[in-house]
């Protein structure tokens, strides 16, 4: 009866113990925040933009006739930049750009050739959209007047402006849309931010756990009314509770908001991105892997933190493991845009890769189900290997002190529980 | 001569059982052919120098580590987790939460020995009454002294009312009141009905408090029996002789096997009784002789006799 207790003691004692943390209540709050302020970015933005989003750019047309194609063609691009003519002379449409009345100024003139040519001046030339939006108006407006030159009649023209019909169809059956795969795209982005995030601080936090009760040396009275295994699984899953917690503080203030603001989010990367409509598929395969790879490291973790006797060291102790986080979450973001890259495809196949990898797979492209199942088997049984390893190495790692900071220390742990 | 002394008490219930234990670290061996009975309700000690291998037997004895050979049995079957609540255990190396309450703490560690938060409670109230510290309840430890901590330590190990209880160097690095505080507590326990097994190397400690005990010696067990048995079979006697004429002539005495001379006179080691008779009678023509006592072996001489120098 003790067995079955000590097990969930363990869970909640570390769960409710964790949540009281000052640095747990901190972080969330941060996060939260930040979860408010991306989700009210438009918002945010057009608070702080005083002109209301509108840009004003001063113009002096040498020629007297490009100012009126040219403000065509910046309207039809862009309804937000706003062109006037100034009358006045260079050194002072400088003077007014420097005290802000102006964002930039462009000089109009023609070259030899009757073409148009510009220059662009402004305080800085760091915003770089503005300058573009100007410069493709104007090389429509030279490709006009090129086309004049040459006599060519606006039907003609019309015929070389004309977008070629190119349609892209998927032959697989199941394949995605051009609009899925955008869909896709921006969810696995999120997700896989959510896993490599979660992974590596929740993984952190156990080591640090197991760590600190090691350097207080609470373990040995705890490891003789507990056995080694139970605690570490009760610890496992007592932060795991505290991730998935955490978790849900932030996707519900997510949801709430983006809710809220829902229009204004339309136009901006929501609107490329859509989040309205998730395939039900994709988030059950979020929950697998997400779970899954907390596991996987959770246990890494739980190890490698019995093996340090100073709370120094784990940092030091943990580096390759997060390294593999690392590595696994770069491999996904080249993988967001070549989701079909034979390199991908063998790479979600490693398990410390898979609950991003495939999860990146089967989020973006029309994988067979076995790919899937065969990813999270390897996974799992990689998991299990891991606690079984990871136990003996625990068990015998807690009772061990002195410099450890080398893997040697993997045998030396193993030595101490072995029976000779 | 201890099986002996157990079977001469008739039934022993929740024995505690060593046979033929050994343990081995690769090519070092920490305990060697350790052999032992301890029977209920007694205090059993545990002597011996640093890296002697107190440590490695009372992780054994509780199954943090699996014995290389031999067998360890209490109450017939060996101590695992599902007796851990019938166990108490000190470790050597003190260690709590620093950052949790004193209270927390101990209602944390209760529960894991299988005992109810109000009880554990209550429990741990009437210890910190009994050490004159009960403001101490919701401080966290790391607040504490050194002294308090141990205090605290001492109370994680005794609070679930253990029927068998290991404490190890129970007394280290504390002042001298606080070792009587904690003296009459294992006495108390002890008279409660539990079995205690303790290590020290202080040697007055064990000689004041144990009935039985076990001299470890790099690794192997040199003598073990009980304490008066033990200084009987001994032989060798302590002499002290304080007189106002030179006695350094005894030095060479037949039958004196250490001397030491002091301030007032002279300490001997002897063979027996009969040499001290010899001697009186030698000496007490010659002068005034202030005192002269014979004394029982202190475990100090046992030991520096058996393992050849002392370590303290």
């Amino acid at each position: 009866m003790i067995h079955m207790n000590s097990f969930w003691i363990i869970l909640f004692h570390t769960y409710i113990n964790k949540l009281k943390t000052k640095s747990f209540i901190i972080t969330t709050l941060l996060t939260v925040v930040i979860v408010l302020v991306l989700t009210n970015l438009t918002n945010i933005i057009a608070i702080f933009d005083k002109n209301d989003g509108k840009e004003t750019v001063a113009v002096l047309d040498e020629t007297g006739q490009l100012f009126d194609p040219f403000n065509k063609q910046v309207r039809a691009i862009n309804k937000d930049i706003n062109l006037t003519i100034f009358q006045g002379s260079e050194a002072e449409a400088e003077k007014a750009v420097e005290k802000g009345t102006y964002q930039g100024i462009v000089l109009l003139g023609l070259n030899d050739e009757r073409l148009p040519i510009a220059t662009y001046k402004a305080k800085s030339i760091a915003d770089s959209s503005l300058f573009t939006d100007l410069q493709t108006s104007l090389q429509q407006v030279k490709t006009m007047l090129a086309a004049s030159q040459i006599q060519l009649t606006p039907v003609q023209l019309e015929k070389l402006y004309e977008p070629v019909s190119f349609k892209k169809i998927a032959l697989e059956k199941n394949a995605k849309t051009e609009e899925e795969l955008n869909q896709a795209r921006g969810l696995v982005y999120v997700l896989l931010f959510i896993i490599y995030f979660s992974v590596i601080m929740y993984a952190n936090m156990i080591a640090m756990e197991v760590a600190t009760e090691k350097s207080s040396r609470v373990m040995e009275i705890l490891i003789s009314s507990v056995s080694p295994i139970k605690q570490m699984f009760a610890k496992i899953i007592g932060i795991g509770l505290l991730s998935l917690t955490q978790l849900a503080v932030f996707l519900s203030v997510g949801y709430f908001s983006l809710t809220q603001n829902m229009e204004s989010l339309k136009e901006g990367f929501f609107g490329v991105y859509g989040f309205d409509n998730i395939p039900l598929g994709t988030i059950i395969y979020s929950v697998v892997f997400f779970i899954l790879g907390y596991f996987l490291y959770a246990t890494l973790a739980a190890f490698l933190g019995s093996l340090v006797s100073r709370i120094e060291d784990v940092q030091q102790m943990i580096t390759p493991m997060t390294m593999l986080v690392v590595a696994g979450f770069m491999i996904a973001m080249f993988g967001l845009g070549k989701p079909d890259a034979p390199f991908i495809t063998v790479t979600s196949f490693i398990p410390f890769f898979t609950p991003m990898i495939m999860f990146l797979r089967v989020g973006m492209l029309t994988i067979p189900v076995w790919e899937a199942i065969a990813g999270i088997a390897i996974l799992v049984a990689t998991i299990v290997f891991l606690a079984i390893f990871g136990a003996r190495v625990y068990r015998g790692g807690v009772l061990m002190y002195g410099q450890s900071n080398s893997f040697k220390d993997i045998k030396k742990a193993l030595q101490l529980t072995k029976n000779e | 001569m201890l099986n002996s002394y157990v079977k001469g008490r008739g039934v022993c219930e929740m024995v505690l059982k060593l046979e033929h234990v050994r343990k081995r670290f690769g090519n070092f061996t920490a305990v060697n052919d350790l052999s032992l009975v301890i029977p209920e309700k007694e205090m059993f000690g545990f002597l011996g120098a640093n890296g002697a291998g107190k440590t490695t037997t009372f992780r054994m004895i509780l199954g943090l580590l699996d014995t290389s050979g031999g067998k360890i049995t209490w109450d017939g079957k060996p101590i695992d987790y599902s007796t851990s609540h019938l166990v108490g255990y000190l470790p050597e190396e003190r260690g709590l939460y620093p950052k949790l309450k004193v209270r927390d703490q101990i209602v944390y560690l209760a529960r894991l020995r299988g005992m109810q938060k109000s009880q554990a409670l209550s429990e741990l109230k009437s210890w910190l009454e009994r050490f004159k510290i009960p403001e101490y309840e919701n401080k966290k430890v790391e607040e504490l002294s050194k002294g308090n901590q141990q205090k605290i330590q001492f109370i994680a190990a005794v609070v679930h009312k253990p029927k068998l209880l290991i404490l190890d160097e129970p007394f280290s690095g504390l002042d001298p009141v606080n070792v009587e505080m904690l003296k009459e507590a294992v006495l108390s326990l002890k008279e409660d009905g539990a079995t205690i097994v303790f290590s020290s190397h202080r040697m007055e400690h064990v000689e004041e408090m144990c009935e039985h005990l076990c001299i470890l010696h790099k690794g192997s067990p040199v003598v073990h029996g009980s304490l008066k048995e033990i200084k009987r079979s001994f032989g060798k006697k302590n002499l002290v002789i304080h007189a106002d004429f030179p006695l350094e002539f005894l030095k060479n005495y037949p039958g004196v096997v250490r001397s030491k001379p002091t301030m007032e006179g002279i300490h001997l080691q002897i063979e027996g009784e009969y040499i001290a008779e010899k001697i009186l009678k030698e000496i007490v023509s010659q002068g005034f002789i202030r005192k002269f006592a014979l004394e029982e072996p202190s475990l100090n001489d046992i030991f520096i006799e058996k393992v050849g120098d002392s370590y303290e």
